[in-house]
């Protein structure tokens, strides 16, 4: 029964995994443009379906069914494997999210997670830390200027940012050490380790700057400088279509609902909520709804923030968010420290 | 079972190792790079080494080869920077010979007289971290703070660097 364990059953879980964020992305472009939609005080799609409800499978349809061109000044190989590299990273960072508790049904545990790694926090990063490849390979590969200054932009964005981002985890990770007084790096772990109630209003202090490196990290608007429109023609993207474009939007939308499944796990205590030791597949819905919340904070935010200017992107990172981080970071030290 | 993933991940990592010196092109160069940084990543996870492979990945796959892409994207030499001149050229490939084989005999000398055998260099299943962490700040805290500042001076240099560029332009 080994074999179960250690290759069917993580496989099983991928598979449904990477189904439900596949199916996640395409209802999150119709949240989207539903919300936006209200923001701007406007219908949104309504025509596909009672209520729209059937318009992301009709660009779904749309986007398999368009001609695939390959440009020919482009760089073939790469320019196919970037949207892979691209979405890869948002796919599998999820493998240490925990979404529910572990629940027994007929003798047989069932864990809501992929992998209980001691380097949960550092698997976030190091996947984070390699998403900027496909932007990247996609910019060089398409031998265009605007692409190419869509690529240099995002790698240097995503790497400042990539630092304040680290800095507030490890805070975080020191902080575990705290309830128990047994650290871990495990975000299951993290989850399952009550906090008192002070902890959890210093971690809620940190999550702004959290939550402003995660809108860089995945590009989203005000930090959507990869691909600005009216300046760089859709940056990284302005040489792909069909499929292939369908992909980088896919990674765009993916890599949301991942950085928001991350603060969830982070910040709000993950699949935690009352009942969930009666009922542990609340703890499942409990998660949803966390990251659904989330989700409606990145699309207010693009609904209500004006796309800043690159020096401005920069001069923030370096001279606000990270001091700031740095601060957090030598406070909680401290305190921990001390205690 | 292991032997096989073993092999198959040597063959990879030879394989990619070799694209880094024949391929024409630097960024193809870089990409066999990341290649080979992956897959040295994926047999230290083998080893039970968790933590020395996701510090691979964040280090070497996702701030090195960023950089050396960076740097190739930026100067635009895809190719030109293997048009060096003939002369000089193979005087570094002489270096490059004679430093890869010097390391290849160090390294067989060492697997020989077993200075370093494959248990030595495992660390506890689950307790990796807390284990490399221990040992860190306790036997090796000497070194360890030497990198510190060494790595704070570069940082310094860095700077320095930086803003002298700007003064001139100035």
């Amino acid at each position: 029964m080994d074999w179960v364990n250690s290759i069917l059953s993580p496989l099983v879980k991928s598979l449904v995994l990477i189904l439900l964020l596949l199916t996640g992305f395409a209802y999150l472009t119709y949240y989207e443009r539903k919300l936006l939609a209200r923001f701007q005080v406007r219908y949104g799609p309504n025509r596909a379906g009672p209520l729209g409800l059937l318009q992301p499978i009709a660009d779904a349809f749309k986007a398999i069914f368009k001609e695939e061109v390959i440009p020919r000044h482009v760089d073939k190989w790469v320019y196919i494997a970037a949207p892979a590299l691209a979405l890869i990273p948002a796919l599998i960072a999820f493998a240490v999210i925990p979404i529910g508790p572990s629940m027994t049904v007929a003798g047989y545990t069932i864990n809501f997670y992929i992998a209980n790694v001691n380097i949960g926090f550092l698997y976030i990063l190091a996947v984070a830390s390699i998403g900027t490849y496909g932007v990247v390979l996609a910019g060089w590969s398409s031998n265009n200027n605007y692409s190419i200054i869509g690529a240099l932009r995002t790698s240097a964005q995503m790497i400042s940012y990539e630092l304040p981002m680290g800095i507030i985890l490890v805070a975080i990770v020191l902080t575990t050490t705290l309830a128990t007084g047994v650290g871990s790096l495990s975000l299951v772990d993290l989850v399952t380790t009550p906090r008192p109630w002070w902890l959890w209003i210093w971690l809620w202090l940190a999550f702004p700057i959290f939550f402003i490196t995660m809108l860089a990290e995945t590009n989203r608007s005000p930090f959507d400088l990869p691909e600005t429109e009216n300046e760089l023609v859709a940056g990284f993207q302005t040489e792909y279509g069909g499929m292939k474009f369908a992909l980088f939007f896919m990674a765009e939308y993916i890599h949301m609902i991942t950085a928001s499944a991350i603060m969830v796990t982070v910040f709000f205590g993950g699949w935690q909520g009352p009942f969930v030791d009666q009922f542990p597949l609340l703890g499942v819905g409990y998660f949803v709804i966390k990251v659904v919340l989330i989700l409606f904070l990145f699309i207010w935010v693009r609904a209500s923030v004006p796309r800043v200017r690159y020096d401005q992107l920069m001069q923030f990172c370096w001279k606000i968010m990270f001091p700031l981080s740095l601060v957090y970071l030598a406070v909680t030290a401290v305190f921990v420290a001390l205690s | 079972m292991q032997l096989f993933l073993f092999l198959a991940l040597a063959i990879v990592a030879i394989a990619a190792a070799i694209g880094v010196l024949v391929s024409k092109n630097a960024v193809y160069s870089a990409l066999a790079l990341l290649v080979n940084f992956a897959v040295l990543a994926v047999m230290y996870i083998m080893l039970h080494a968790q933590f020395v492979a996701v510090v691979q990945v964040i280090v070497y796959a996702g701030a090195i080869v960023v950089l050396f892409l960076f740097v190739i994207m930026l100067i635009g030499t895809e190719t030109s920077l293997l048009a060096a001149r003939g002369r000089s050229r193979q005087i570094t490939t002489i270096i490059a010979l004679v430093a890869g084989v010097a390391f290849l005999i160090s390294a067989a000398y060492v697997a020989v007289a077993g200075t370093v055998s494959a248990d030595q260099g495992r660390v506890p299943g689950d307790g990796a971290v807390q284990a490399i962490g221990e040992a860190l700040f306790t036997q090796y805290l000497l070194p360890f703070e030497l990198a510190s500042v060494l790595l704070l001076v570069a940082m310094i240099g860095a700077v320095v660097l930086a803003r002298k560029q700007k003064s001139d332009e100035v």
